[in-house]
């Protein structure tokens, strides 16, 4: 039953894949590559990875979604771009390369390296395993991961002319007061705001993290934003910009402490846990305001 | 006894979200779309986190479905909201 089940969605996913590809509109196609995400997601979910669905779930349907469609201005008019052959091969040599590594993994002898994984837990400071190949195993990775996204910010910031540069981000709506946006922008945060906080502390040891946890704030405090409960902040405010870098240079401060007791991002034995925490916390910070700000764009008069 | 009554539940629940989407492909315009999706959905989760609350041992598990549900109902009636109204037509609408 549950096998006829994952059949039905894994087709689901490939179909809903396929129609996003192949869509005529713009929008359709946006909104198709949002519903094959959450498939996705739960895809990952029935095989057991639930700190994938939730990434995937949170930036892969839900942030990429509402990015592409704030690129593509008059979305619901325009007619797709057409495929064309040269990236349609590329995507597709890519797709079977990975699919071969991935079949490579299961029939490598020996041990894998799940098994390794798991062995060094205890000393990796998380006792959620994606945690420790994240922060411990694989720290320059995703100290490098954070820094992408930071440049990506600066890149959407330098779409401002000239004389807007440093401006506010603008997230106007037209909101009327006490109206329905204005009530949800009130109700939902705090909600959100703990749930947010939960899915980072929660993925030292369970699902969750910093990526996870730090979409959930991003979504809030956008919604603050859009319903008016909180201006939209200053791009060249000094603040502002501390939080955008808070959490890598706290990540790079514990990666060299890490030198001091033979390499970097090793974390000191007797520290391990209370530094994974404190860099899951501080890059939480620092992705929910890069998230936000992707999606509020560049500062801009009036739009 | 639990059993058969959490599958009548879902089952129900499951017959509830096939209406709304058989009434979002086939009504003929937006606002009645709109009313089949959120108000069937909104009612076929209710009645599959009931059913799946009965099948749950842990009064922290049925208080987690209770509020994914009341969760998922304020998120469908404002997005619905707010949908509406932006599809409504507005020549007459005093500018801010």
């Amino acid at each position: 039953m549950s096998a006829l089940f994952d059949w039905l969605l894994a087709l689901s996913a490939l179909a809903l894949g396929l129609a996003s590809v192949a869509a005529r509109s713009r929008f359709a196609a946006i909104a198709l590559f949002i519903a094959y995400g959450v498939l996705v997601s739960l895809l990952w979910v029935r095989m057991g990875a639930v700190d994938v669905a939730l990434a995937e779930a949170a930036i892969g349907a839900g942030l990429t979604g509402v990015l592409m469609l704030q690129a593509a201005p008059g979305a619901s008019a325009g007619p797709a771009p057409r495929l064309r052959a040269l990236p349609v091969a590329v995507a597709a040599a890519t797709a079977a390369a990975l699919m071969v590594a991935v079949a490579d993994i299961g029939r490598a002898p020996g041990e894998t390296l799940g098994a390794r994984a798991m062995a060094e837990l205890g000393r990796a400071g998380a006792d959620n395993p994606v945690t420790a190949v994240l922060l411990s195993y694989r720290g320059w990775d995703t100290f490098l991961e954070t820094v992408v996204l930071g440049v990506a910010l600066v890149a959407v910031w330098a779409l401002a002319a000239e004389a807007q540069w440093g401006g506010p981000a603008t997230a106007r709506q037209r909101v009327r007061p006490a109206g329905l946006l204005s009530t949800f922008g009130r109700l939902l945060p705090p909600v959100g705001l703990v749930t947010g906080a939960y899915l980072v502390w929660t993925g030292a040891s369970a699902p969750g993290g910093a990526f996870q946890g730090g979409t959930v704030l991003a979504a809030m405090w956008l919604l603050a934003m859009m319903a008016d409960r909180v201006a939209a902040p200053a791009t060249g405010s000094a603040a502002i910009r501390l939080l955008l870098v808070a959490g890598p240079a706290l990540f790079l401060a514990a990666g060299l402490l890490g030198t001091a007791f033979g390499t970097m991002f090793g974390w000191p034995p007797g520290f391990e846990k209370p530094a994974v925490l404190a860099v899951e916390f501080g890059l939480a910070v620092s992705i929910a305001a890069t998230l936000a700000l992707l999606v509020v764009g560049p500062p801009q008069l009036g739009r | 006894m639990t059993g058969p009554l959490a599958a009548a539940l879902v089952g129900a629940g499951v017959l509830f979200f096939l209406a709304g989407t058989v009434g979002l492909l086939r009504f003929p315009d937006l606002h009645a779309r709109l009313h089949a999706l959120t108000k069937a959905d909104t009612l076929g989760l209710g009645l599959v986190a009931a059913g799946v609350a009965l099948l749950a041992g842990d009064v922290l598990v049925v208080a987690r479905l209770l509020l994914i549900w009341l969760l998922a109902m304020l998120a469908a009636a404002t997005a619905g909201q707010l949908i509406a109204r932006a599809a409504r037509p507005r020549p007459r609408e005093p500018r801010p």
